[in-house]
């Protein structure tokens, strides 16, 4: 075999790998659909998604409280830990001493690294256990003896929002570091302070970098499993306060899995389906909001 | 109306908070569970085999099938990625071609774990299950592989693109062909920014839960073939302080959280040395 055949085929094997991912998603959607799509086409797209009951021993499959649950978890997450997040974001790029830097970003890394089983572990014996307390001792009369147990949508919330501070200050600190360094001298040579300097200018420019960190923090909070089961309670009822056990899509998918059979397993990975359509428009969207940013600046 | 400076001077106070209160969240996290975890953590817990679904004995075979699971997973998606990479950086150049790419590898990032256990399940556990054997290590180390793939494209191509350009056409020039240059050349002066992702994706694996239980198995035994169930360290965390869930299940589970921690520690410390000695090597 001559050498330009021989580069040729190996050319071929690095292509066919470079497709790998495009097949791979592929294949991801075609199998949940295909398992899916029964459930939706018997029960009907709107009864699965607004139907408020769950019951899988009776054949009845509505997914409404756990889309609920789900984005009750993901704002309440995003409320705790955007703010945090931009806040450390910007510490870390305009007032952070290099030595704090050096401490700081260790850290964050080391707390992406950490396995969500560990916070959930974390969650479930601390963050339940100082919640459960506060309910018990000063909200009893007010809450119903099954919201006293510290399995919460609040929980859930402290919980995911730890979990996606590292992805909104990696982002937001790249996007504030890369607004370039003559707005913010010739902010402070027309006399504005440091921080008028951040919020009037730096932020404002680092904006759709800064949106871009929020919703991949949110894509996290969505799909995040383990860590949730083990701090939300799971109960399949609609949430009415954030005291209330909650489940979510994923959990819902993950905790009946393993006994599920029949009817079942095609509804549960119709629940699948509703997840992997959430994310891919989500996805869609940071792309989107990430690529504007890049041509603005 | 408060002053221009004072309102400097609080901004500033409530910044540091911020920057301080990461980290006080993450001493709290990982302080707790370390302080929790190392009395339980001895030397039997870590050669000893679980007993009584893990709430008695040690982790020794569990420690094993994770090790097992992640050198399987990454023998499988290593190859592939640094395969994508080098063809995405040496072989195109930016088209339609390397957007349907680029897309398919940031969607795939996306999917929630979960979406990649249904996948897996559905696919390599019931039909592959004539090669697989249903619920093994192969099932789950396949499914795991497609989850770190899109890290793995991603960091081998910033290591390749840091590569001169001087170099290729060094070697090009003394009549090197391409598939040469990229072998004798591209790739070991990039290795050690391969090396650091694939370390960073030993974390990822490690860490990985919820696609685990659907595709891996969960056996407590020692697996003795790829074809064997098994359960890695963070599946046997959740199901024994979860599924068993009394009291001194709870302490082996923290025990386990420990000994995690202190992988993925080490694990991100030997990455940042690789990183550190390749930027030193670099410039």
């Amino acid at each position: 075999m001559n050498y330009k055949t021989k580069e040729k085929i190996y050319e071929k094997i690095l292509l066919i790998s470079a497709f790998f991912s495009v097949i791979t998603i592929i294949l991801i959607g075609g199998f949940v659909f295909k398992e899916g799509f029964p459930t939706i086409s018997k029960i009907g797209l709107i009864d699965f998604l607004l139907g408020k009951e769950w019951y899988p021993t009776k054949g009845v499959f509505g997914i409404f409280p756990m889309i609920v649950g789900t984005f009750a978890v993901t704002i309440g997450a995003l409320i705790l830990g955007v703010p945090l997040g931009v806040a450390t974001a910007i510490f870390l790029a305009e007032f952070a001493p290099a030595r704090v830097c050096r401490i700081i970003r260790p850290a964050v890394e080391l707390l992406a690294g950490i396995p969500s089983v560990v916070y959930g572990l974390f969650g479930m014996v601390i963050v339940n256990q100082i919640i459960m307390h506060i309910e018990r001792t000063y909200l009893a009369g007010i809450l119903k003896p099954e919201y006293q147990r510290g399995y919460s949508v609040l929980s859930a919330s402290i919980i995911l929002a730890i979990m996606i501070l590292p992805t909104v200050i990696n982002i937001s600190e790249d996007a504030i570091r890369s607004v370039p360094r003559e707005y913010k001298e010739a902010s402070l040579a027309l006399g504005a302070t440091d921080w008028q300097t951040i919020y009037k200018v730096l932020v404002p420019a680092a904006s759709s970098g800064i949106i871009a960190a929020v919703v991949l923090g949110m894509g996290r909070a969505l799909g995040e499993t383990m860590a949730v089961i083990m701090v939300a309670g799971n109960t399949a009822i609609v949430p009415d306060s954030i005291f209330a056990p909650v489940r979510t899509l994923t959990g819902n998918i993950a905790i009946e899995m393993g006994y599920a059979a029949g009817d079942h397993v095609n509804a549960l990975f119709a629940t699948g389906i509703v997840l992997f359509v959430i994310i891919m428009v989500l996805n869609t969207v940071a792309t989107y909001i990430a690529k504007r940013g890049v041509s603005q600046g | 109306m408060i002053s221009v400076k004072t309102t400097q001077k609080i901004a500033k106070t409530a910044l540091w908070i911020a920057g301080l209160s990461t980290v006080a969240i993450l001493i709290m996290v990982i302080g707790y569970v370390l302080f929790e975890g190392i009395p339980v953590m001895s030397w039997e817990f870590l050669t000893d085999k679980p007993r009584k679904m893990g709430s008695k004995g040690g982790i020794f075979p569990i420690i094993v099938a994770t090790v097992y699971f992640t050198a399987l997973t990454l023998a499988i998606a290593a190859p592939i990625g640094v395969g994508a990479a080098i063809y995405l950086t040496e072989y195109t150049r930016e088209g339609r071609l390397t957007r349907i790419i680029r897309f398919g590898t940031e969607a795939l990032a996306g999917i929630p774990s979960i979406v990649f256990g249904l996948f897996g399940f559905a696919f390599f556990v019931i039909l592959l299950e004539p090669v697989t054997h249903g619920w093994s290590l192969i099932s789950g180390s396949l499914t795991g592989a497609t989850m770190i793939l899109p890290t793995l494209v991603r960091t081998s191509e910033e290591a390749i693109k840091t590569v001169p350009v001087s170099y290729r056409e060094g070697s090009l020039a003394l009549g090197a062909t391409k598939w040469q240059t990229i072998c004798k050349v591209v790739l070991p002066s990039a290795l050690p920014g391969i090396v650091t992702g694939v370390i960073l994706s030993i974390g990822r694996v490690i860490g990985e839960t919820a696609a685990l239980m659907l595709t891996l198995g969960g056996s407590l035994r020692m697996p003795e073939s790829i074809f064997d169930p098994a359960r890695t360290m963070s599946m046997h965390l959740y199901l024994v302080a979860l599924e068993v869930g009394t009291q001194e299940a709870t302490k082996k589970a923290f025990a386990t959280g420990a000994v995690l921690i202190i992988t993925i520690f080490l694990i991100n410390t030997t990455a940042n040395w690789v990183m550190k000695k390749f930027i030193t090597k670099m410039s």
